[in-house]
């Protein structure tokens, strides 16, 4: 057997069905074999956006997801894909062409040290130098990528470990992997779980933070018994969103930067904070030192090197999530929990105060009325929003779905967190809708972000996949535009990006139904009419450029958040005129 | 408190192993003042010993990121006090009189150094020993010029029957 008919078999076996890819001279004998095989490959128009849509089928379905590129520029394009998945625990397995052995280091057309490339953006990787050894790698990879905290896997597979011939029978893939040096600790200390409950027990006022781990784990049903059980209020932040009901009567809603009210200030007046799977990145934490500073921190988490390497804490607890919480919450339930009425009534005196105002009827459309609307919508079609999938992109689409759009289910809000990639959120809308084919799968995206991976709608044209995109349009790099209006004195550098293309125009010169809505009265039904079309579509709101979000400066403590006002900019522009202008005075 | 710490770690003995430590030193802002690597009993597996400069914060981070790698096997904060310490140390100095290099021969002889080479302007010696003791012998031949010296950095085992064992 060839090696990449090895390939394709070792996929079979981890029972891969579909990947997202682009084909490419050093990955040519996988693509053939792939001919003769039932995989269904999707081909993207560019390498980032199939390592996405891996990736947003992986956060979907908690299954591996698989992206395919060829040597040098392909790997290259594939990079910032791989490392959006790194940076959330993704599990994603890249398979990258390489030029063959005996030109690896001699800088070959298409060469790129892919290994060195991937090395830091990766769980693990390899590079298969043996047919022989593509068996046992694919089943490491998979492994690897899938247990303990989970992460993205690279395989680099030069084209002619690919060609050449060997006898599968003498090679078969390993039924368990052994790993000298990889060994996940899933079972959480029995002792640290004692001293946890103890004190969650005794506490008065706790507080519990859920991570993108809770989701991870499938640990959402944990989450909301142990947050009953013991009348805990709970805040998630951007990753952990959909591990709790946001609708739920504990729920706090997001924590941190750009956190609701009543999770900064519960988070900060806790006196016991039960953090899981999160990894305090400084979005959650703001000023370290004023970080929850009466409270003893339980921090439960897979990652060993996670536990204190931000904040400190009292009682470390390493393990899965979900076991860790069932232990946990037997334990508790031995336990003699305190009254907590002085502390729900502060924590619903802080959630009234935090509940935020949408009803705007202004024009251009403000963008808090689109989530409201896009909630009413959605429910309309999906009362419990069990089957709908929202992904965004990053900046401040991303952020008034995260604070606003009340997540109900595990997996259904699908972001970059931890990289903050902007072009993810489209791209991984795809993956999703192929793992889950019969949700609504809804896009939301800035302009700037989607036209960093806008090609996609012809993949999507293709394929006839049945996605709504749904542009929060201001012509306005938004995030940016905030930050400079508030710390580079309102001083706008490059962040306009001008009235081109006209997006609807854009949707239908490949094929797909596009429409621009710019009056308040028309979200709920265009967005009603584009989800049962059930086929591809494009809505593009013209929503207002100076809209601000509040938040928690950069650094600063959790309940100093800022409300934006609204300010004339500076901008600074310029155009071809100018260019020429300053060519002129070079010399010919 | 910034301290040094020395740390031995077993990984396996494959290519790109170093590479993934030293970019996870790099990327993570850690100081390496020094690292050996070298094969052990078994030909699998590779030891590495590390030097880094940090508080025991850093320390605890250092040691919990390489356990994250999954080539590596298992990892030690070696207690200087319970723990065997050696560096290699060559030295080419400058000797071009008689009596210089019977200079360069005594103090090698007092530091139980070898002369591993010999020419008309140089001596070559080679010392073991602690970071210390070689510290000392290159200030001693300072003075009658160094010509190059090359020096591995510390490599280190355990004092008495306890080893560095992999996890079961």
């Amino acid at each position: 057997m060839k090696g990449a008919e090895a390939i394709i078999k070792a996929l079979e076996a981890e029972g891969v069905k579909i990947l997202f890819g682009y084909p490419g001279g050093a990955m040519l004998p996988f693509y053939d074999a792939l001919y003769e095989s039932d995989l269904i490959h999707i081909l993207t128009r560019h390498e980032q956006a199939a390592a996405h849509a891996a990736d947003g089928f992986a956060r979907a379905s908690g299954e591996p997801g698989v992206c395919v590129s060829t040597s040098g520029p392909g790997a290259t394009n594939l990079v910032t894909g791989i490392a959006t998945a790194y940076a959330d625990s993704s599990p994603v397995i890249a398979l990258t062409g390489q030029v063959p052995t005996h030109l690896i280091g001699n800088d070959a057309f298409q060469e790129i040290d892919a290994l060195g490339l991937f090395m830091p953006i990766t769980k693990h990787n390899f590079q298969i130098q043996k047919p022989e050894d593509i068996p046992a790698t694919f089943r490491a990879a998979f492994e690897i990528a899938t247990t303990g905290r989970p992460g993205p896997v690279h395989i680099d597979l030069p084209k002619d470990v690919q060609e050449k011939e060997f006898d599968i029978e003498k090679y078969p893939i390993p039924a368990t992997v052994d790993l000298p040096g990889y060994k996940p600790t899933t079972v959480g200390h029995p002792l640290q779980i004692k001293k946890a409950a103890k004190l969650i027990a005794e506490a008065e006022r706790p507080v519990i933070i859920a991570g993108g781990g809770v989701n991870i784990a499938n640990a959402s049903e944990e989450l909301i018994r142990l947050a009953e059980l013991a009348r805990i209020p709970v805040c998630t932040t951007l990753m952990g969103k959909g591990s709790f009901p946001e609708d739920h009567p504990l729920s706090l809603g997001m924590v941190g930067m750009h956190g609701t009210k009543a999770a900064n200030y519960c988070v900060t007046e806790s006196d016991v904070l039960i953090a899981i799977g999160c990894r305090f990145s400084d979005r959650i934490t703001g000023d370290i030192k004023a970080f929850a500073p009466y409270a003893k921190i339980i921090h439960i988490d897979i990652d060993p090197a996670e536990i204190g390497k931000n904040v400190r804490v009292d009682v470390p607890i390493v393990g899965d999530a979900k076991i860790v919480l069932r232990d946990l919450i037997a334990n508790l339930m031995r336990c003699e929990i305190k009254n907590k009425e002085s502390w729900m009534e502060r924590v619903n005196e802080l959630k009234k105060a935090s509940i935020p105002f949408m009803d705007y009827d202004d024009k251009p459309i403000k963008p808090q009325r689109i989530v409201k609307e896009l909630m009413e919508a959605l429910k309309e079609i999906d009362p419990n929003l069990k089957k709908t999938i929202i992904t965004t992109d990053v900046g401040q689409n991303q952020m008034w779905v995260a604070h606003y759009f009340k997540v109900k289910n595990p997996r259904t809000f699908l972001s970059s967190g931890g990289l903050g990639t902007m072009g993810f959120g489209f791209p991984a809308a795809i993956g999703a809708k192929v793992a889950k084919p019969n949700y609504n799968v809804i896009s939301i995206t800035g302009d700037g972000g989607f036209l960093m991976n806008s090609q996609e709608l012809a993949t999507i044209k293709e394929y006839d996949i049945p996605i709504v995109i749904c542009i929060f349009d201001n012509r306005t790099l938004g995030m940016v535009y905030q930050w400079q209006n508030l710390y580079y004195g309102k001083r706008q550098c490059e962040v306009h990006l001008g009235e081109s293309p006209d997006f609807v125009k854009l949707a239908e010169s490949y094929g797909i139904k596009g429409r621009r809505i710019t009056e308040p009265g028309e979200i709920k039904e265009a967005l009603l009419e584009a989800i049962k079309s059930n086929e591809p579509y494009l809505l593009d709101f013209v929503i207002d450029p100076a809209e601000a979000l509040s938040m928690v400066p950069p650094g600063g403590r959790l309940t100093n958040i800022i409300q934006p006002v609204r300010e004339e900019p500076k901008i600074r522009r310029a155009c071809f005129e100018d260019i020429k202008n300053v060519r002129a005075e070079v010399k010919e | 408190m910034e301290h040094k710490h020395v740390i031995s770690a077993l990984v396996l003995h494959k290519p790109g192993v170093l590479q993934r430590i030293s970019g996870l030193f790099t990327r993570r802002g850690f100081n390496i003042a020094s690292i050996t690597v070298g094969i052990t009993e078994n030909p699998e597996i590779a030891r590495m010993t590390i030097v880094v400069k940090g508080d025991d914060k850093v320390l605890e981070q250092v040691i919990k990121q390489l356990n994250k790698l999954i080539d590596v096997i298992k990892v030690s904060d070696m207690d200087e006090k319970k723990t065997v310490q050696r560096e290699l140390c060559l030295i080419k100095v400058y000797a071009p009189t008689e009596s210089a290099k019977s200079q360069v021969i005594q103090y090698t002889n007092i530091f139980r150094g070898k002369i591993v080479d010999l020419s008309a302007e140089t001596l070559t010696v080679e010392i073991t020993g602690d970071e210390d003791k070689i510290n000392a012998f290159i200030d001693l031949v300072r003075p009658l010029g160094i010509k190059e010296m090359a020096r591995t950095g510390p490599t280190a085992l355990m004092r008495g029957p306890k080893i560095l064992k992999p996890k079961k």
